[in-house]
């Protein structure tokens, strides 16, 4: 009966990683993935939204039929992520002007229907929780990783403009790597986004194969 | 005898049709609400917030100490040329249009560039500045302030200065720089701009009487 709880953090973050294993939410993740910043910013908002759809897909398991199961959940997960949306731009209109264009990409990210569905719908919610946690901190892990290749290879800095998201007290974090870098487009735009997921899949696969 | 007798519905009650009619019925009339709700209380407030951030692009380019009104307060409508309306924000002091400020759109490499646009009674330029774009990183986005002082070049200019042959990117044979690597996001620019100066000309008599 006991959750394997170490198990679940393993899953989320590295195994089951939802970038990495699962090949998951590419879209978003291309997408806004051309600084660590903006990587950080929808991972976050991701796994927030992830946490409490799972609660929620989780609480309600016992009452939603499995035939009509799918569309219960899109409705659920749709309006968590517009109410979300609505409440933030009205009262929290600094962090909405940063973290806005990634909460409207959250409802066609198919990794949180995906958990809703493989975990949260068997499970009871506390392990789902856990479950969305982990599972969110691996995909805001995999965007930071993808974000920081793609931004120290294509403009040569790190986490730039890193306080607009987290506040002044992280300006710290705002690294420039290679000083006078003239900066090389191609990793900021789609396609360097496409070939340093490659590479970085590949050395996964290299990583868990040196192991195995 | 046994054969056509009632016999009483074995079908597991989740796996009923009409209870997941009722189900997915309720699932849409919560969902309905909740957003209904959310959206009646957030409405002001972000209708608020937006304005500010109207004030906000207001004030970068009309200084404070040219107008002593409210410029978001009373809005001016007039037709564009392609029979939309533009929206017209007057400053006044003093009971006098000192400012004159609308959004022009441009049209460039990605899509629309929305600028905002500044001009004295006089017709000439107040300040420029552009509020939304989708062009290159690297290469197109040396139109925001932020990036490079460029879009600071057509403060003071007006239809006449430099002449109609002379508001185009040196390449088109006009005075301002173009981009290496990106003509087309200046040229949608210097455009759209040159078209705004153009629909002061048209409408200047209406755009000079305040507004009650």
């Amino acid at each position: 009966m006991s959750t394997d709880y170490k198990r679940l953090t393993r899953d989320g973050l590295w195994d089951n990683n939802v970038v990495f294993a699962q090949g998951l939410a590419l879209c978003p993740t291309l997408a806004v993935t051309s600084t660590a910043t903006n990587g950080l910013g929808m991972g976050l908002a991701t796994t927030a939204v992830l946490v409490v759809s799972n609660l929620l897909v989780s609480s309600v398991r016992h009452i939603v039929s499995p035939a009509v199961r799918i569309p219960v959940y899109i409705v659920l997960i749709a309006t968590l992520v517009t109410l979300v949306d609505m409440a933030l731009n009205a009262w929290v209109h600094e962090l909405y002007k940063v973290l806005g264009l990634f909460i409207a990409l959250i409802v066609v990210n198919c990794a949180i229907l995906g958990r809703a569905e493989s975990f949260a719908s068997k499970n009871s919610p506390v392990p789902s929780m856990v479950d969305g946690l982990m599972m969110g901190l691996g995909f805001t892990l995999a965007l930071v990783i993808l974000g920081g290749v793609r931004e120290v290879l294509g403009s040569g800095t790190l986490f730039a403009s890193a306080s607009l998201l987290l506040g002044k007290a992280f300006s710290f974090m705002e690294l420039t790597i290679i000083p006078g870098y003239k900066g090389f487009l191609l990793m900021i735009l789609p396609p360097g986004g496409f070939m340093a997921l490659g590479l970085l899949l590949a050395g996964k696969r290299v990583w868990d194969g040196r192991k195995a | 005898m046994t054969t056509e007798a009632k016999t009483p519905d074995k079908t597991p009650l989740l796996e009923r049709i009409p209870y997941q009619a009722i189900l997915l019925g309720t699932c849409a009339a919560i969902a309905a609400a909740l957003l209904l709700g959310v959206d009646n209380a957030t409405r002001e407030p972000i209708a608020q917030r937006k304005m500010e951030d109207l004030q906000q692009s207001l004030a970068q380019v009309v200084p404070d100490d040219l107008h002593d009104n409210n410029m978001v307060a009373k809005p001016l409508l007039l037709k564009g040329a392609d029979g939309k309306d533009v929206t017209i924000y007057q400053g006044t002091k003093a009971g006098k249009v000192t400012a004159l400020v609308w959004e022009t759109i441009g049209f460039g490499y990605a899509g629309e560039i929305r600028t905002i646009i500044a001009l004295d009674p006089q017709g000439k330029i107040l300040g420029t500045r552009v509020l939304s774009h989708k062009e290159t990183p690297g290469l197109g986005d040396k139109i925001e302030a932020a990036k490079a002082d460029w879009i600071t070049q057509f403060t003071g200019l007006s239809l006449g200065n430099p002449p109609a042959d002379q508001w185009k990117v040196k390449k088109d044979g006009g005075q301002f720089d173009q981009f290496s690597g990106a003509t087309i996001t200046p040229r949608a620019v210097v455009k759209s701009l040159h078209a705004a100066l153009q629909f002061f000309e048209a409408h200047k008599a209406e755009m000079l009487e305040v507004k009650p």
